[in-house]
């Protein structure tokens, strides 16, 4: 079985601080990290070549320092990485990464799962997956948390709904995209780490890959972000004084006063 | 498209540095320098430095196509087992305005089997028009049937604009047809608007996990697509008086491509987890200090009739399942009221409820980060405080 699982370089969110002056991030010296939800997404890639056999490649799409998270996919296991790199992907919305990853996996070749991540925490727009499937005329199922069968051709996932779950069988190839629920991901290990050290990481620019430069990047990108802006800060909150009688009475006033009880 | 600094207006004053969201900004002899290779051309530091002007976005003009022939707004109509999604009625009410100020009209898109008197319901709550697409193959969502009938019609009948719930099913939808289309699509806005002079839709949706907001547009592609978060926006109002057009679109007999089949749809059983659609979530985490005082959570989110939410640590702890977490890596929600009992309120949980209403925050620990976003909180154990504030609950229902 052949599998590639599509990961995003993004910003450590447990070291990013807030300037208190501008309200904004401050990203100095933040350490970037691959994206959480796409571990999942490798984790699943590896234990499907444990059960099924086959190849795990990790494709990637950023500046070249991006090869660093791919490493850390190759020491958890993953059998290849691939980077997709060039001033001409810089600034891409969903639809030009989506693109760009379609043609970094044509490249690629034959495949029959591509694995990704339910979101990437940076954007939260869930879309690069979907999208990806769609340029790659496969079918895709999002928010898997459970893979139940792969036979004859056919997956059988379990989709995460509001209400609860759907079980959804499609024929391969296709794409998924995973939520936490659905492993629970490897540490790298030493020899893991040695490899990935010595391995060779292949980058792709957009000649080696043909792209459009009408569809990459900023060019390629239908959506423009026009203003940047801090959301109006919630004032300093009350907090009730008294014994925990007293505390919860005014907060039960305050809410009869809201109607809600 | 490019971004520069014109070097005479700046004076190395770096307040494009602080603003910027990307780190992209260096000064290097009084004079600000921007890392292409990290700048997203966002506009946060043209806006910084109105005073000085001194940065500049050069965006080539892109030949417009034919996008006046893509006029009125839609709505894409949800349903499951018939019943039309809460985020459809919010999303017609905002639809309306929308097409009012455009001087349009707002036709939804109902797919489904046996749908007339949703129909109905579509047009009281607001649209002139329902594209009823009606067909036994169209009763339960499933990518393929649902993309290849909305690429028709949206190929047919243009619409400028097509706004979807931000739900499991429109994100994985809005997604596919956006492709497909290939137009631009805003996913989770929570905010809609109209340019006044350029007569775009200004979408607006948190970016780094809330802490900023960023405002979105499609000027050169049609139709604009977004999602949109559920709750944000009040539903339509309900006027049985309104009239409209149904336009019945017959599919019965052809066969829709449908690579992917529906095999089970399981429901939870017991608790009410779409904290998506809750008015009340009643969060618990690990103050609560053990699995069986999770019930404690339980009894306060039904007697006020909400869901329950978690923190990670819980549901790591293997105390709740993974669809009741809220956060980075779980839900985010933004009901009208969010209790947090035992939550520290770690930045990957904030960013997935700080959006709530009002929030109320039970903590032992008074500088827990929690009480930051809390509108009102109360320093104490939460197996104290719960069990009071039930009692408490009860007591004044009894007296109302």
């Amino acid at each position: 079985m052949k599998i590639i699982v599509c990961i995003k370089q993004v910003p450590d969110t447990t070291e990013v601080k807030i300037n208190k002056e501008t309200n904004t991030l401050i990203r100095e010296g933040v350490a970037s990290v691959i994206n959480p939800f796409d571990l999942y997404a490798i984790e699943e890639g590896l234990r499907l070549r444990e059960a099924h056999g086959g190849t795990v490649t990790v494709l990637s799409m950023g500046p070249m320092q991006v090869i660093d998270s791919l490493r850390e996919a190759l020491s958890m296991g993953a059998d290849e990485a691939v980077l997709l790199s060039d001033r001409a992907f810089a600034g891409a919305d969903t639809l030009a990464t989506a693109y760009t990853l379609s043609k970094g996996i044509e490249k690629i070749g034959s495949y029959d799962l591509i694995i990704c991540g339910k979101q990437a925490i940076d954007g939260d727009t869930a879309q690069v997956g979907p999208e990806l499937a769609e340029m790659l005329e496969i079918p895709h199922v999002t928010y898997v948390r459970r893979i139940h069968e792969i036979a004859g051709g056919q997956i059988t996932v379990e989709r995460m709904t509001e209400e609860g779950s759907e079980k959804i069988r499609f024929p391969l190839p296709g794409l998924i995209t995973v939520v936490k629920e659905i492993n629970e991901p490897r540490l790298p290990s030493i020899k893991g780490k040695m490899r990935a050290k010595k391995a060779e990481i292949p980058v792709w620019s957009a000649g080696d890959l043909g792209t459009d430069p009408e569809k990459t990047g900023l060019k390629g990108s239908p959506t423009w972000v026009t203003k940047v802006f801090t959301p109006e800060q919630k004032g300093g909150g009350e907090i009730f004084e008294g014994e925990v009688g007293e505390q919860v009475a005014k907060l039960v006033r305050m809410l009869r006063e809201t109607k809600i009880v | 498209m490019s971004i520069r600094v014109i070097e005479d207006k700046c004076i190395g004053c770096r307040l494009c540095v602080k603003v910027c969201p990307l780190g992209a900004i260096t000064v290097v002899d009084k004079k600000a320098r921007i890392d292409l290779d990290k700048c997203d051309l966002c506009g946060a530091c043209v806006t910084a430095c109105e005073k000085f002007q001194a940065i500049e976005i050069i965006r080539e003009k892109e030949a417009a196509g034919d996008l006046d022939s893509y006029q009125g707004v839609w709505v894409f109509a949800e349903q499951k087992e018939g019943m039309v999604a809460g985020v459809t009625l919010e999303l017609l009410g905002e639809g309306r305005k929308l097409a009012d100020q455009l001087g349009t009209t707002l036709s939804t898109v109902l797919l489904g089997s046996g749908m007339d008197q949703a129909a109905q319901e579509l047009i009281a709550h607001g649209a002139d028009r329902v594209y009823l697409a009606d067909s036994p193959q169209l009763a339960d969502f499933l990518e393929d049937p649902y993309a290849e009938v909305l690429t028709e019609l949206c190929r047919e009948h243009k619409p400028a604009i097509l706004l979807m719930g931000a739900t499991t099913i429109g994100r994985s939808l809005a997604p596919k047809l956006a492709a497909r289309l290939r137009t631009g699509l805003t996913a989770d806005c929570t905010g809609l608007a109209i340019d006044g002079e350029t007569k775009n839709l200004l979408q607006t949706r948190p970016a780094f996990g809330g802490n900023l907001m960023a405002t979105i547009i499609c000027p050169n592609h049609r139709p604009q697509m977004a999602t949109v978060r559920p709750r944000v926006f009040p539903p339509a109002k309900r006027d049985e008086n309104r009239t409209g057009e149904v336009v019945r679109l017959d599919y019965s007999a052809r066969q829709l491509l449908q690579r992917a089949e529906l095999l089970e749809v399981l429901k939870e059983a017991g608790t009410t987890i779409n904290l998506a659609e809750a008015n009340i979530i009643v969060a618990g985490g690990r103050g609560l200090c053990d699995q069986k005082n999770f019930a404690l959570i339980q009894e306060l989110a039904d007697l006020l009739g909400g869901a329950v939410g978690a923190s990670r640590a819980v549901v790591d702890a293997g105390w709740i399942p993974y669809a009741h977490q809220v956060g980075q890596t779980g839900k985010t929600v933004c009901p009208k009221i969010y209790i947090a009992c035992g939550i520290h309120g770690a930045v990957q949980h904030l960013v997935g409820m700080q959006s709530s209403e009002l929030i109320i925050a039970i903590n032992k620990n008074p500088e827990a980060p929690i009480f930051k976003v809390a509108d009102y909180g109360i320093v104490g154990d939460v197996l104290e405080v719960i069990p009071a504030l039930i009692k408490e609950i009860k007591k004044a229902r009894g007296e109302a």
